[in-house]
């Protein structure tokens, strides 16, 4: 064996991963190269200092939760188990269900986003995952979209009014990115969906799953606030929102 | 300021509720039974590539979101090498966003084969004494220091414990390659060591 094969196979051998046969081999080459021998030995020397040492990182717990929320939540005996059945159902027949569901996708697409704003609402109270960006500042919350996404949410500061801006984060309506901004009002979060869609739209506020949902449009965006907080206060909100956008 | 890791992995986070009617609940408790208890190998490899804890949190997320949603074309076997490719893949979209800041690294995100040494000839005096023990800092350094795809094939080694066919696996090459790539690392390192030991003997 010449040296330079047998100083790529030595490390194969130090790792334990060469048969029988090639193990004698490089064995031989070392036993008769001062040169090698002298690798070898600093290879394995390196290899058990690096054991010993133990150069691996822990991932902070912090990142181990915010995945843990990204994920679906551990099943329950809720809502969702009794749709699963359902689905399970409708599976059966795929080829109309498929028609079906389409239509009712379509025609609904209104009370599925707004399910959806429910969903993201929940999420980010059980998830520890309010916000991305934590500040009260509005003109620190707005630049941090900038990048994220196309639309440049209108981020305004209402604390004077009683409700006080935490902060902001990214999330998901309808398959498309938007802006979650999140304000508070005594003990209850308020989150407020921005996201760019065509078309004014006069406000209507509505009670879906327990939470009032306030939802308006203005020239090429589409905003959601939703809360636990009575309608009366909501519609406070919204209106002290708007009307501070209009400065 | 957490930067977007290749693109944002927030903007892919969404969706899933939809998906829960289909057993992603069971999915997700395969998951995170499976995938999640390698979180701090995921995390080290990604320490190391891309050098700054905040770039590390992203790629991890981004790594972990990706890995659930092709969870289901994952085909048995250790997981913790399928999770590392996928770690890899989100570092070299990370490289591609950075490319131009970071030297050696090509518009692939792949470094040549035959880099140019960092430290000159390693030690030819075969009397010469052992190595001395470094401290953990001083190695943390050296490994660092290597070109990324030597870097990457030792922290799979000596760190991920790793065998040579899940590096294979990860790295997306041949075990030859593999192969050659660690003993072109070690002989880096080596050298790096020695400089080390002469620095610290000063």
């Amino acid at each position: 064996m010449r040296c330079e094969e047998a100083e790529i196979l030595l490390h194969a051998l130090i790792d334990d991963e060469l048969d029988a046969g090639h193990s004698r081999d490089v064995e031989t080459h070392v036993a008769g190269c001062k040169r090698c021998a002298a690798q070898l030995r600093d290879y394995r020397d390196m290899r058990g200092a690096f054991a010993r040492a133990d150069l691996s990182y822990e991932a902070p717990a912090d990142l181990k939760r915010r995945i843990d929320a990204r994920l679906p939540a551990p099943a329950r005996p809720d809502r969702r188990s009794l749709l699963k059945g359902f689905a399970g159902g409708v599976g059966l027949s795929s080829a109309i269900a498929a028609g079906l569901v389409l239509a009712v996708m379509r025609t609904d697409q209104s009370s599925r986003i707004m399910s959806e704003v429910v969903s993201a609402h929940l999420r980010s109270l059980q998830a520890d995952h309010l916000t991305d960006v934590l500040s009260s500042d509005q003109h620190t919350v707005k630049p941090w979209f900038n990048g994220r996404l196309d639309v440049a949410p209108p981020v305004v500061d209402l604390t004077a009014l009683g409700f006080t801006l935490i902060g902001g984060r990214l999330d998901y309506i309808d398959g498309k990115p938007v802006a979650a901004l999140v304000y508070r009002r005594r003990a209850h979060i308020i989150n407020l969906f921005v996201a760019e869609r065509s078309g004014e739209q006069r406000a209507t506020m509505e009670t879906v799953q327990g939470f009032n949902v306030r939802h308006w449009g203005q020239p090429g965006l589409s905003l959601w606030a939703i809360s636990d907080l009575n309608a009366d206060e909501l519609e406070d909100f919204g209106r002290k929102f708007e009307a501070a956008q209009r400065g | 300021m957490n930067r977007p890791v290749g693109s944002d992995p927030r903007l892919r986070a969404g969706g899933f509720g939809q998906e829960m009617v289909g057993g992603t609940a069971d999915k997700a408790r395969r998951f995170r039974e499976t995938a999640l208890p390698h979180l701090d190998g995921v995390y080290t490899l990604a320490r190391y590539l891309l050098g700054n804890v905040n770039d590390a949190e992203d790629a991890v997320q981004e790594c972990c979101l990706r890995a659930f949603r092709h969870f289901d074309t994952f085909r048995g076997g250790p997981i913790k090498p399928w999770l590392l490719a996928i770690l890899r893949n989100v570092c070299r979209a990370e490289y591609a966003r950075r490319a131009g800041t970071i030297v050696g690294l090509g518009e692939s995100g792949e470094l040549p084969e035959d880099a140019a040494p960092m430290w000159n000839e390693a030690r030819e005096a075969p009397d010469a004494a052992a190595l001395r023990q470094l401290d953990a800092e001083t190695m943390r350094g050296l490994i660092t220091n290597l070109p990324a795809a030597f870097r990457e094939v030792i922290v799979l080694r000596e760190i991920n414990d790793l065998s040579y066919r899940e590096i294979a696996q990860v790295i997306d090459a041949p075990v030859g390659t593999v192969m050659s790539r660690l003993a072109r690392a070690r002989s880096l390192l080596r050298d790096g060591w020695l400089a080390a030991e002469k620095g610290s003997a000063q």
